[in-house]
């Protein structure tokens, strides 16, 4: 924290599996590097309602540990497409979060499992909402003395369902489109009591969106795939190398249709 | 930015080392210590071919600077193999299968696998599925065999 406050263009090297090759790469030429990676050893654990990962878990912690597993399915099941085993063995959640990447699919599940995060300054700690951490491209709201300590998560209650799709044209890619999708079931049967939805590769940071109310009759399908085609029309994705924005948008509109209906079938437990 | 002195246990041996803070665990070893099986190929741990095992789980030379490594084991390839250079039963299988063509990859590719294959074993599993091989494997490009007699090679190995 001292060496943070002292240097302005300090910089946090946590599993640098972003960091380095921007480093690698010349993108980034801090004055300092200031390796966190003895300092923490905590494993995940649980207290009460909120599952708390420690910012140095590794990626393959996520992907392996028990109490992720049970708790937040969601993130187990996303991670698999991050990176590849030797990514997974160094990256680590905080880093990933602070990394702030468009297209992260950590950060679209932090956001569809209304996570916070424990940030640390010179003035002690704060809690901020996923929702509030990012900024724009590669950009949080965090200051430049705070360093995010943990990441709180809710536990996945029962009749929760979660699901992650993204589309990429190789394996361990950059998401070209992401989705994350919980839905929370009401008590009557087949309603839909809440559900939201995180969004990846089609703003300057992963985004939330609103499905808006969704009809427990027959109408069902109807309304999920009324709720994606809205959605879609009003993201203004951006055209790259790797997707025009008409083509995000659509992939968009399939995506969140496929993870809505995914996570209400979990919920229902009518499908892993 | 000075130099300094660290030790890296590296294939079961300490070597005192002197490096910048800012060096690669990649440069550190292909350059200073003339490990040729630890490749640069991409730099951003895309490609595979620094792949060494830190600790016994594989990771990036390129992402990791050597600094880190200190007071972590490293293996590489090379380390694998017995004394007089007796090669390691999956390079055999990589050898027989003709898995290696220019050679590039497979020091990424032999520790990757090797890794996979130890934890189905120590799963109490026998032995991983083609599509697991695959998608652990999907951060080590070759660009000459076209990965079949790799898979090959791999499921072999598996099955002694």
């Amino acid at each position: 924290m001292r060496l943070l406050a002292g240097h302005e263009e300090a910089k946090i090297l946590a599993g640098g599996q972003s960091l380095m090759p921007m480093l690698n790469l010349r993108l980034a030429r801090p004055e300092l590097l200031i390796d966190i990676n003895q300092a923490d050893q905590r494993p995940p654990s649980r207290t009460g309602d909120l599952l708390r990962l420690p910012a140095l878990t590794r990626h393959r912690v996520l992907l392996e540990h028990d109490l992720v597993r049970q708790h937040c399915p969601l993130l187990a099941e996303a991670i698999r497409h991050v990176g590849n085993v030797r990514v997974r063995n160094r990256g680590t959640i905080g880093g990933s979060l602070a990394h702030a990447d468009p297209t992260s699919e950590i950060g679209c599940c932090a956001l569809a499992t209304q996570a916070q995060v424990v940030a640390r300054g010179p003035d002690g700690e704060r809690t901020v909402p996923v929702s509030e951490l990012f900024a724009g491209y590669w950009s949080t709201t965090l200051a430049e003395s705070e360093i995010i300590t943990d990441v709180l998560i809710p536990v996945a209650r029962p009749r929760q369902g979660g699901s992650f799709l993204e589309m990429v044209r190789r394996t361990s890619d950059f998401a070209i489109v992401a989705v994350a999708a919980v839905v929370e079931l009401g008590e009557r049967p087949g309603e839909i009591a809440a559900a939201r939805l995180a969004l990846a590769g089609v703003a300057d940071r992963v985004m939330l969106a609103d499905p808006g109310p969704i009809a427990s009759t027959a109408d069902q399908d109807q309304d999920l795939d009324a709720a994606a085609a809205r959605i879609a029309e009003t993201l203004e994705p951006a055209s790259d190398v790797h997707a025009s924005a008409a083509y995000r948008r659509r992939l968009a509109r399939v995506l969140i249709a496929r993870a809505l209906r995914q996570a209400a079938a979990r919920a229902t437990g009518d499908a892993r | 930015m000075n130099k300094r002195q660290i030790v890296l246990s590296v294939n079961g041996t300490d070597h005192e080392v002197w490096v910048f803070p800012s060096a690669t665990l990649l440069d550190v070893l292909h350059d200073e210590l003339g490990l040729a099986d630890v490749r640069y190929g991409c730099g951003e741990g895309v490609c595979g071919t620094c792949t060494v095992l830190l600790d016994g789980d594989p990771v990036n030379g390129c992402l990791t600077l050597a600094v880190q490594a200190v007071g972590h084991p490293v293996t590489t390839m090379r380390g694998l193999m017995g004394p007089g250079e007796v090669m390691h039963p999956l390079q055999e299988c990589f050898l027989r299968h003709g898995a290696s063509q220019c050679g590039f990859c497979t020091p990424g590719m032999v520790l990757t696998s090797l890794d996979l294959v130890r934890r189905c074993v120590s799963q109490g599993r026998v032995r991983p599925t083609r599509d697991e091989i695959r998608y652990a494997l999907v951060g080590n490009l070759c660009r000459c065999t076209g990965y079949t007699k790799i898979l090959d090679a791999i499921e072999e190995y598996a099955d002694q």
